[in-house]
């Protein structure tokens, strides 16, 4: 229990992982917090990745971290901006309220 | 050894709950904050099994850009009537247990596939492996990145510019009646329509904008 070793991080990776996906699929009210479970989940790649980095001696976990990271950002901006868009045209961001697609 | 432990542990389970607070917290504001501290956390574990260098970055990336633009979105939306509340909301029960049993599945899976892992001996054949310890974690990754990655750096560079100009795009909004500046019109201006020789005669004077 006391040597931490790769598979800590890694469980800790798959329990902030699974708590993403129960936000993404639990949240019924605001779509402003399924956009922060979607980077909650990349937080777990960016767990898994870097720990693995670490324990194999291998830097290209670190890098491709590095690109995740970026395409996070990327991501978050675009969506922060679709939902700005989308607020301003109907006034509202509930999830069951955004039906039109009939999904 | 006990030390790291102890910090391993402290900060993954702040890590967790402040992950389980960003999905339950009835105010969108406090869960922006949650991340905030999820994000914290974390990047305190990067810096603590020695990946500064990406520790530092998820602090001034995260922290200091994605949650200050979550924040500012929140408080630009006026989601204040509009509270989290999955769990007490009725018509929202029915998807609660799908999504418990769909993650709780992922998260069996994720587990049954960490216990069974093994190292393969031949895995430590790498090129880039961080054998040398005297140079720092930054500079062995900016040896790597701008040589074998530069590629991989340039378009991820081009993506910000993408999502930069994809953003403003989407925002852009023009409003009716607001008096704008126009270069081209400015710039187009001839002489002609600009300057006008005009004869005045005497106790007459002139008429101008008519």
């Amino acid at each position: 229990m006391t040597e931490i070793g790769l598979g800590h991080y890694l469980t800790l990776g798959a329990i902030i992982f699974s708590i993403g996906v129960i936000g993404i699929f639990l949240n019924r009210k605001n779509i402003i917090v399924i956009l922060m479970s979607i980077e909650l989940i990349l937080l777990a790649v960016n767990i898994n990745l870097v720990s693995f980095s670490i324990f194999l001696g291998d830097l290209a976990g670190q890098v491709f971290t590095l690109f995740i990271l970026t395409v996070a950002a990327a991501e978050a901006a675009i969506g922060l901006a679709i939902i700005v868009v989308y607020f301003r045209n109907s006034g509202t961001i509930r999830v069951e309220e955004i039906d039109r697609l009939k999904g | 050894m006990i030390a790291h432990s102890i910090f391993f542990y402290a900060f993954s389970l702040i890590a967790i709950i402040s992950a389980i607070m960003v999905t339950a917290s009835k105010n969108t504001v406090h869960s922006v904050f949650f991340l905030i501290l999820d994000f914290i956390s974390i990047s305190c574990l990067f810096i603590m099994i020695g990946a500064e260098f990406l520790g530092m970055i998820m602090l001034i990336v995260y922290v200091g850009a994605v949650a200050v633009l979550f924040l500012f979105v929140v408080m630009m939306l006026n989601v204040a009537q509009q509270k989290n509340q999955w769990f007490a909301a009725k018509d929202s029960s029915k998807h609660i247990p799908i999504g418990l049993i769909i993650s709780t599945l992922i998260f069996v899976e994720i587990i049954i596939v960490i216990g069974g892992w093994k190292y393969k001996p031949e895995i430590f054949d790498i090129n880039n492996s961080l054998t040398q310890f005297s140079v720092s974690n930054t500079h062995s990754l900016g040896k790597i990145l701008y040589t074998d990655y530069i590629h991989v750096f340039q378009i991820s560079g081009m993506i910000l510019l993408v999502a930069m100009i994809g953003a403003i795009v989407l925002t852009f909004r023009q409003r009716a009646g607001v008096k704008r500046q126009s270069y081209i019109k400015q710039i187009s201006r001839e002489r002609v329509e600009g300057v006008e020789v005009l004869e005045v005669e005497t106790n007459k004077g002139v008429r101008i904008d008519d």
